[in-house]
């Protein structure tokens, strides 16, 4: 990468709801879709994927700078208000890039709306029942001690976050709470998604932090096995959040499956 | 003035060491623990404490429900509340109260209380709560939602219990096809809902609004006015000026024959370790949506450690020195009681008399000491200080009942949660 992309901010109103994003770049756009923590404003992945495409980082309705709508009562609501992020933005095609429980939300667009994205990433997935084990469940788990499980590395979470500060606290605490109004139970999955995945024929690139400890490892075969048009990655040395801990190995990923034929 | 009786029904013999070493007692704490043998005989003395309360002329019985904890062995407010109304006569039966949030079906908790009303020919005071923190957790119910259903919950009961079904109920958090419950109160309009309460705001206004008495759950003398300001204030708006009828105030009180021993059992107020609802992780007891979203920066600050827990961490020897705990002779403890009498100025005093593992006899003889000795005094200066109950002030259910207020302020029915 030569030079560093320009980030620039914007707020759109979706379903009467002010929200956050932020885009960089040229070229096919890639919608990304953040952690059940939030995001950073920047990270070394979304500046490595602006370098070839247009990448489009929406804050998700009551998370982070986006505004909360009191009446959002599940995740196939953010999914359905992503959709129509899309289509005010005219990028109505774009690959969806799921992080974490975003990957749960790319996989609700993906089966409710079929044709539009050309392709689908989805890392460390949220969404189904894990048939080993549980998803970590940040609701006994004090607010630091949830996303630094998210690294397999600690050092990993201290370089993104340093020494934490309070607004960092608030927003997860925001962000938490925004996950009990939408996901609260069954905690962190959907019953129906399962199905609805064997008609998603848009490939879709499932990857997986080999030291994954908020959504067990092994769920990645159910994902695997779920998709008709998926192949899976492992990354290896990292936990949950491959985007946060190993980004250039992710990056190169997810370029190599989206420039591919 | 009514004057009650409180214990958190302690279950204090689970091993302590376990607890300290585990380092929570609460929500995880594992109730292999529990030894049913020692449960079966607590709650049986329990229940004869009780019967001992109405022997020797107390007003009411105070009742609460926790979950997953060793502080608090009420699982269900209501089965105690069930037992008390067939083995009392004229005691009442305070619930303080059940947790509304934590219920499916509010329906059930109407009939539920209806029943307990009904058999203990209308000797019910049905308070309400949201539930603690960490009840959400063990209940899994949605923190985030806690103070909308609480409203809804209440909201829904209150039209069960005064208006004929069948009906049909389309709320947010709950919906009922046929509302029609065969169990109705005894009392009418209904029985009376009191609102206990330690810190929220939010909960302040919403029973000033609706003219519920709100119980002060022993906090200080300066925290405790400034309820009352906040309560009056909103009284205000709605239209009604508030009085004792409307206040009510939780004090630790612990007397025996001897100073000494009074002073060695209400050490057991801070068993472990002086947090009485149990060791745990601040996100327990404050799960993220359940607090009152103008705390949230205080809170995270403390829940990682940054900064002291807001509510503060008395030793014993301080909460006796400032009064938060009572212990001594009758005749010692009285001055302090008549002290804050003067200060708060509650209609509806109710004594936490034990914790711990304060014995079944020395417990018993608490009760006989503040039923002859130090409720009596008591009476005198209430009626002295004119600081009447709900029962003696014959003062309304609720803002919906006030004969003395016109249409604008009943019309203000539709409180909401402030945040």
């Amino acid at each position: 990468m030569t030079t560093a992309p320009i980030w620039s901010d914007q707020t759109i109103e979706i379903a009467g709801t002010k929200i956050h994003l932020t885009r960089a770049g040229k070229g096919a756009p890639l919608l990304v879709l953040h952690h059940d923590f939030g995001t950073p404003d920047r990270t070394e992945f979304y500046d490595t994927l602006a370098a070839t495409h247009d990448v489009i980082v929406p804050h998700y309705a009551g998370w982070g700078k986006s505004q909360r709508p009191e009446w959002m009562r599940s995740v196939r609501d953010v999914a359905v208000m992503n959709q129509a992020i899309l289509a005010e933005l005219g990028a109505g095609k774009a690959t969806l890039i799921g992080l974490g429980f975003g990957g749960w939300i790319a996989a609700e667009m993906a089966t409710m709306a079929p044709t539009a994205a050309p392709k689908v990433v989805l890392v460390g997935p949220m969404g189904i029942k894990p048939n080993e084990g549980y998803i970590l469940d940040q609701a006994i788990i004090s607010y630091i001690d949830y996303p630094a499980a998210a690294f397999h590395d600690q050092r990993g979470f201290t370089k993104v976050y340093g020494d934490v500060t309070t607004d960092q606290l608030e927003a997860w605490d925001v962000a938490r709470e925004m996950c009990f109004r939408i996901a609260w139970k069954p905690y962190m999955y959907s019953q129906t998604l399962p199905h609805l995945l064997a008609s998603m024929k848009t490939p879709t690139l499932v990857v997986w932090g080999e030291h994954d400890k908020i959504v067990p490892p092994s769920t990645a075969n159910q994902w695997k096995k779920a998709l008709p048009n998926g192949k899976l990655e492992i990354v290896k040395g990292s936990g949950h959040a491959v985007d946060l801990e190993q980004p250039a190995e992710l990056a190169k990923l997810v370029n190599a499956f989206v420039n591919a034929k | 003035m009514h004057l009650m009786y409180f214990t958190e029904q302690p279950m204090s013999t689970y091993d302590a060491k376990e607890g300290l070493k585990y380092g929570a007692t609460a929500l995880t704490f594992s109730n292999k623990h529990f030894d049913p043998v020692q449960g079966s005989r607590l709650y049986n003395e329990y229940i004869e404490q009780y019967k001992l309360c109405e022997a020797v002329g107390i007003d009411g019985i105070m009742l609460n429900e926790h979950h997953n904890a060793p502080f608090c062995m009420q699982a269900k407010t209501n089965v105690c509340a069930s037992i008390l109304a067939a083995v009392t006569d004229k005691i009442k039966i305070v619930l303080l109260g059940n947790p509304l949030p934590l219920a499916e079906n509010p329906i059930r908790l109407a009939e539920e209380l209806a029943m307990i009303d009904m058999i203990s020919k209308g000797r019910l005071v049905s308070g309400f709560v949201r539930g603690g923190g960490q009840e959400q957790l063990s209940a899994g119910v949605n923190p985030a939602y806690n103070r909308e259903r609480f409203i809804e919950a209440h909201d829904l009961i209150v039209k069960a219990w005064t208006q004929p079904g069948p009906f049909r109920w389309e709320g947010t958090h709950y919906q009922h096809r046929v509302v029609n419950p065969w169990a109705v109160p005894l009392q009418k309009p209904y029985p009376r809902v009191w609102i206990p309460g330690v810190i929220s705001k939010e909960t302040v206004i919403w029973a000033a609004e609706q003219r519920y008495p709100y119980i002060a759950l022993n906090t200080s003398i300066d925290d405790t006015k400034k309820i009352w300001a906040l309560y009056d204030e909103t009284a205000e708006k709605v239209g009604y000026k508030p009085g004792p009828e409307n206040r009510g105030y939780l004090a630790r009180v612990h007397v025996q024959e001897s100073e000494q021993q009074a002073i060695d059992n209400a050490r057991e107020f801070t068993w472990m370790q002086g947090e009485f609802t149990g060791l745990a992780h601040p996100v327990w007891a404050n799960p993220a949506g359940y607090f009152s979203p103008s705390g949230r920066r205080q809170f995270v600050e403390f829940a990682v450690g940054r900064s002291k827990n807001p509510r503060g961490a008395m030793t014993f020897e301080e909460q006796l020195a400032s009064g938060m705990i009572m212990a001594g002779t009758p005749k010692q403890v009285l001055p302090r009681l008549r002290h804050l009498l003067e200060q708060t100025r509650p209609g509806i005093l109710s004594i936490w008399a034990q914790d711990g593992k304060v014995s079944h006899e020395a417990s018993k003889n608490c009760i006989r000491l503040l039923g002859t000795e130090v409720f009596p005094e008591i009476r005198k200066w209430a009626k002295e200080l004119k600081l009447d109950s709900p029962f003696e002030a014959d003062a309304p259910v609720s803002i919906a009942y006030s004969k003395d207020i016109k249409g604008k302020a009943k019309s203000k029915k539709k409180a909401v949660a402030a945040e």
